[in-house]
């Protein structure tokens, strides 16, 4: 199938670049790295656990959400990027899909977040987190599309304004309520009721409740299945939406 | 191989009540043959990157037709794609990868299999003398490497025309030739080369034929030869000291005298038709009114001078 195909060699192409500047990833890494280690520790005496590895446990989840969100969120400045020096326009004059294009970059992004994602848990271990490999395999699975569905829609938002000055505060003005809605820091049990009915109008609300669940190694409660229907059609309706409206507006 | 009837292309500028129209490119009629290489000439915002873009696909016309390699560029610009290389200005190396790499990407993107992507691949490296090269990253390349890779990534598919946007802005003279040695051989091997420059060296030396394209309208079309025949026969160059003003009044209308143009308060062109009977005239009326003249020249005319005539301004400008 060419759309399989061509998404697969773009992002293949994607991956190298990847692969060979090792900058981007250390960079991404920097800030929910600086999170466990300054900010974690003192969570168990704010939150109330008993030991560090259950605040570990309560925090990391929302630690990996933080990660694919903003992350997800700034890939629409490497989009323009590429447009503007001609990257994409060498494409472009091939038959390749249109969808290929963005959609192979979309999920070279949320590769190098999920690296990003394995090398935090594998961190976390050495203060104290404990979790369950296939709830943990679970958990991936929501953050990736979490990770494709903000990608897609920074990659919409950079399609609708072009300028990266622009782009900037208006990633910000969208993902810092997302963030603070979806409970990472401290979990929404400790919020009033009314910000817990604005949290679920937010699909990472539903993301970072379902993760921690997983986390917590409870794979067989509903906020599990809620969290993967939201996020598999978060991912999808934002992934058409993107692309499509690359293919219409970049051609 | 390439026919367009009225291309046209309408940009919007400013929103709003302040919103104004430009017309980029306004009726372009061409028609290129089989294994010729075309010239399009202009200059900067004439229209010469709107109709390459247009023809490229890169960007959809507002009106007219166009078929280029047989498949219709408004209904079928897939199809056209298919059947065209095309090589930007800038060129489109990544720094990252070798130039094997972007070979069998780019034959891979043209839906062609992995294994017959690596063996043309191969091909390429050869017939453009870049396999010593061939697994170094492309940020080690020279200026005139990475433009024989661009060139090698527009024709791995071995399309039918080649367009080429400003091909050797930026090389070194000898860079430059060997270029053009690359692109002759593709024009005999039967490909269509189209190209833009804005060096009338190049379109001298290089073109079968070139056309000229000025506020979006084609002014001139022709083998470089023709096009220098239509203008004069020869072009007498006179060095007067600040009074080029006056000289050229005292020559407007003499015999012989085609045009006149005037360079600057020092030195006037004539367009004469032919340069053996026309200068003893020029000397003879020059002296005869006691205007000094400092130096006389005789040129054949060159496609500068074809540039002038046919748009009012030197593209040394």
């Amino acid at each position: 199938m060419k759309l399989a195909r061509d998404t697969w060699l773009i992002y293949q192409r994607q991956m190298t670049l990847v692969v060979r500047t090792p900058l981007r990833l250390v960079i991404g890494f920097v800030q929910p790295l600086a999170y466990l280690l300054l900010f974690a520790p003192l969570l168990k005496s704010a939150l109330g656990t008993d030991s560090y590895a259950e605040a570990y446990r309560v925090y990391v989840p929302g630690l990996l959400i933080v990660l694919v969100l903003f992350s997800g969120f700034f890939v629409g400045f490497s989009l323009i990027a590429e447009l503007r020096a001609g990257i994409i326009e060498k494409s472009r004059v091939t038959p390749v899909s249109r969808f290929a294009l963005l959609l192979g970059r979309a999920l070279s992004e949320v590769t190098t977040m999920m690296a990003q994602a394995v090398v935090i848990t594998l961190l976390a271990i050495p203060f104290g987190l404990t979790v369950s490999i296939v709830p943990l395999l679970l958990a991936y699975l929501v953050l990736t599309l979490m990770g494709l569905l903000a990608s897609s829609v920074s990659y919409a938002m950079a399609l609708q304004i072009r300028n990266v000055a622009a782009l900037g505060p208006l990633i910000n003005t969208v993902s810092q309520p997302l963030a603070l809605l979806s409970g990472v820091l401290l979990p929404m049990a400790f919020a009033p009721l009314w910000l817990v009915s604005v949290a679920k109008g937010n699909p990472f609300y539903w993301a970072t409740e379902g993760v921690r669940t997983l986390f917590d190694g409870r794979i067989a409660e509903p906020a599990v299945g809620m969290s993967f229907l939201i996020s598999i059609l978060g991912a999808g309706l934002a992934v058409v939406w993107a692309t499509r409206m690359f293919a219409n507006r970049v051609r | 191989m390439i026919e367009t009837i009225g291309l046209r292309k309408t940009y919007t500028s400013g929103k709003g009540s302040k919103a104004k129209a430009v017309e980029a490119v306004r009726g372009v009629d061409l028609s290129v043959d089989k294994a010729e290489i075309f010239g399009f000439l202009g200059p900067n915002g004439a229209g010469k990157t709107t109709t390459l873009r247009m023809l490229s696909t890169l960007i959809t016309p507002d009106g007219g037709q166009a078929t280029i390699a047989g498949a219709d560029l408004l209904k079928d610009p897939h199809e056209v794609r298919q059947r065209i290389g095309y090589v930007a200005q800038g060129g489109g190396t990544t720094d990252e990868v070798t130039a094997r790499e972007e070979l069998v990407l780019q034959a891979r993107l043209y839906g062609i299999g992995k294994a017959e992507a690596q063996r043309r691949a191969v091909a390429a490296l050869d017939t453009f003398e870049l396999t010593e090269y061939a697994d170094r990253n492309c940020a080690t390349y020279s200026g005139g490497q990475r433009r024989r890779v661009d060139i090698a990534m527009g024709v791995i598919h071995e399309p039918q025309v080649l367009f080429l946007d400003e091909p050797t802005t930026g090389l070194d003279p000898q860079s430059r030739v060997r270029l053009w040695d690359e692109v002759r051989r593709l024009r005999n091997e039967g490909m269509t080369v189209f190209l833009t420059t804005h060096y009338l060296d190049e379109a001298d030396a290089l073109c079968d034929r070139i056309a000229i394209i000025d506020h979006g309208e084609i002014v001139a079309e022709g083998t470089p030869t023709a096009l220098k025949h239509e203008i004069a026969g020869d072009v007498v160059t006179v060095g007067v000291d600040g009074i080029s003003d006056k000289a050229a009044e005292l020559l407007t209308g003499a015999a012989h005298i085609r045009q006149i143009e005037i360079v600057d308060a020092d030195s006037l062109r004539l367009y004469v038709d032919e340069g053996a009977t026309a200068i003893p005239h020029i000397l003879r009326t020059l002296d005869g009114s006691n205007v000094e003249f400092n130096k006389m020249e005789l040129n054949r005319p060159s496609l500068d001078d074809v540039f002038l005539i046919k748009t009012g301004r030197s593209l040394r400008e």
